[in-house]
């Protein structure tokens, strides 16, 4: 392929050559791109969960209301993040079947997974879900509900301060909202690829 | 006059795929002026200074694809480049035939629609399947995408039932959440399976190697969760400077194609997975393709090479909308693709002529562009290369201008006829031979000849 590099960069090269001068690059404050509802001084537990209710996902404070949820819906097997379950554990009923352990070999057991997101985003009611803190990709994103559970600390505000914030982890996720879709005739429908439930547990 | 193709296609449209073309791409307009305008103060200024960043990136690339080759290195990538959509295509059945492997799971990437990505791998024993729902759509139909974002905006729900029970997968149902539902288990399968996840990219920083894939589905991140390789294929001009520049660019993209303040899943990859990730891709590649983008780096439409991919130009285009996507016959329909399709097409561009044609003018294209690109005057530029390099395509549906540019080339026989003009005034136009102009003219009355008199004036003028 070096031939091909070649090839490229000396085409780029004699193309660019007879401009006069090149185009500067500009810069542009952050402000520029900060919606209206986020400006100023922001609480930002309750604009994320506004945000995240506007994309059809859930917000939720206690770990109750959760097992309510999930028992309204009839998902009672799933995955829980090993960290997490001890916490977690003594609100689930007996009735529940959590493991601790993603078989991908029957991802379709799994009605539901719940795992770390190490940020969010108020102003776009995002979840940030990184290799690092995410106990499995797969955990995230095959179930029908996917819960995060998240810190109040670990919420920024507005999208470039998340830009600034990305760690150094080979990758970053943003989640907005349940998988979605409207390809057909432009009818919006729910989990499509990954989850159809969206759920944030702000646990602190 | 000869009718233009373009023009016949939208002739030809069924009644009910234009309707559902001209609907979708209306509503997909209203609502991003909408969300644009309700959150954010200064829209127009945003895109104005992304048209300028990327046109910046455009106009140093020999600075900066040198740059992001070295950060995806550093992030432990592996690096091809690609002249030609061969190359790039053969470049991906080389990474599949080192690994072995058989099958490749796809996410929507246009430029792996430029190199007919699928197709070529199915010939090579590979078997390649679209997971986005549209593109699924299309590969079982046979068929190809007429919209960049939404590639069935042509098709209706009975086309698709009928066809996902050709395919094995149900009994007819037009429940568009049915026909979602059964895509989903057929498809979830699939990713356990292969091997190889392909993506693009929307956005790469040539500071930190960062990867930027959007989707709302989220497909792409299951083939990123699933399979065991990930091989990005990326245009070279999608660069941005900085990481961050993606926070005013994604703030652009989802609003400016679905109307949304970001897709569900923006995913930023850097390179294979952590070590400690039980789940993710061990090994990474990126392709660098140009397949002519130099080409049109050289031309006087570089500007072109700014676009996105967001769409915003297909939906508000009146000619788009009742002619459709595939009325353009190239991977990139709508304003962009009447500039960017004949460009791209390189030597065969007298075949793609008559698309920069295909346009009243009307400047909607660019008030919406998220970049800024002043597509009005690259038509006219393309028209322009038409003409010069005498496209017979580029001429179909003109007037014939042929008495006219001679008579207003040369001063004298200009000058004959603006005097020989006023022999009109005495025409007897009560006995005109054509009933039509006769009829007209009796109940109007002409107005004088006065052809030459500001010239006379211009010409005997008090000078100062």
């Amino acid at each position: 392929m070096s031939t091909d590099r070649e090839t490229i960069l000396s085409h780029v090269r004699s193309a660019l050559a007879p401009l006069p001068q090149r185009a500067a690059l500009p810069d542009w404050e952050a402000e520029l791109v900060i919606m209206r509802q986020a400006r100023g001084n922001v609480d930002t537990w309750p604009l994320f969960a506004e945000r995240l209710r506007g994309v059809n996902g859930t917000p939720l404070t206690a770990v109750a209301d959760l097992v309510t949820l999930l028992e309204k819906g009839g998902w009672r097997h799933g995955y829980c993040d090993p960290v997490l379950w001890p916490k977690l554990a003594p609100a689930f009923p007996a009735t529940f079947k959590v493991e601790t352990v993603f078989d991908r070999t029957r991802v379709d057991d799994f009605q539901f997974g719940i795992t770390r997101a190490t940020g969010a985003i108020a102003e776009t009611g995002t979840l940030v879900l990184t290799d690092a803190g995410t106990s499995g990709r797969l955990a995230a994103l095959a179930p029908w509900v996917h819960v995060a559970v998240l810190s109040r600390a670990d919420i920024c505000v507005d999208v470039p301060q998340a830009v600034a914030a990305l760690p150094r982890d080979p990758n970053v996720i943003w989640v907005t909202g349940p998988s979605k879709t409207a390809d057909v005739e432009g009818i919006l429908i729910e989990g499509v690829h990954g989850p159809g439930v969206q759920v944030a547990l702000l646990l602190d | 006059m000869a009718t233009q193709r373009i023009d016949q296609f939208a002739k030809d449209l069924r009644a009910d795929t234009k309707a559902a073309v001209y609907d979708g791409s209306k509503k997909g307009h209203e609502k991003r002026t909408s969300v644009l305008f309700d959150h954010l103060p200064d829209a127009n200024r945003l895109r104005v200074l992304a048209g300028e960043i990327k046109q910046h990136v455009v106009e140093n690339l020999d600075t900066y694809l040198p740059q992001v080759e070295a950060a995806l290195q550093a992030n432990g990538v592996k690096v091809h480049w690609a002249a030609t959509a061969e190359a790039a295509n053969e470049a991906v059945l080389s990474i599949m035939r080192a690994r072995g492997a058989t099958k490749i799971v796809k996410a929507k990437t246009m430029v792996s629609e430029e190199t007919e990505l699928a197709h070529f791998l199915e010939k090579n024993g590979v078997e390649c399947l679209e997971t986005d729902l549209g593109e699924f759509i299309v590969q079982i139909a046979h068929d190809h995408p007429s919209h960049i974002v939404k590639p069935i905006i042509h098709k209706n729900r009975r086309e698709i039932a009928t066809l996902f029970e050709q395919n094995g997968l149900g009994a007819y149902n037009d429940d568009p959440e049915t026909i979602t539902r059964r895509a989903r288990q057929h498809l979830r399968g699939k990713y356990l399976a292969a091997d190889v996840g392909l993506t693009g990219a929307n956005f790469v920083s040539a500071e930190s190697g960062r990867l930027v894939i959007v989707t709302n589905e989220g497909n792409s991140r299951f083939c990123l969760a699933a399979t065991k390789c990930h091989i990005a294929m990326v245009g070279i001009e999608k660069l941005l400077p900085r990481d961050r520049d993606l926070g005013l660019f994604l703030n652009l993209l989802a609003r400016s194609a679905t109307a949304q303040q970001l897709t569900v899943y923006t995913e930023f990859v850097s390179g294979p997975k952590a070590a400690a990730q039980p789940d993710g891709p061990e090994e990474m590649h990126v392709i660098l393709v140009d397949n002519g983008r130099t080409t049109v780096l050289e031309s006087d439409c570089r500007e072109i090479l700014r676009c996105i991919r967001c769409g915003a130009c297909l939906n508000v285009c009146p000619v788009y909308r009742q002619a459709s996507g595939h009325a353009y016959r190239s991977v990139y329909p709508g304003p962009v693709g009447a500039v960017l399709s004949p460009l791209l097409a390189g030597e065969r561009f007298p075949e793609l002529a008559d698309l920069p044609k295909a346009s009243s003018l009307c400047g909607a294209c660019n008030e919406v562009c998220p970049v800024n690109i002043p597509i009005p005057d690259l038509l006219l530029r393309l028209r322009a290369k038409g003409k010069r390099e005498k496209a017979p395509l580029a001429a179909v549906g003109s007037p014939p201008m042929g008495a006219w540019a001679l008579l207003a080339s040369q001063p004298t026989a200009w000058k004959a006829a603006l005097f020989g003009g006023k022999l009109m005034n005495y025409l007897p136009t009560k006995l005109l031979p054509i009933p039509a102009l006769r009829a007209w003219e009796a109940k109007r009355t002409l107005p004088a000849w006065r052809g030459g008199e500001f010239r006379a004036w211009l010409k005997n003028r008090p000078k100062k």
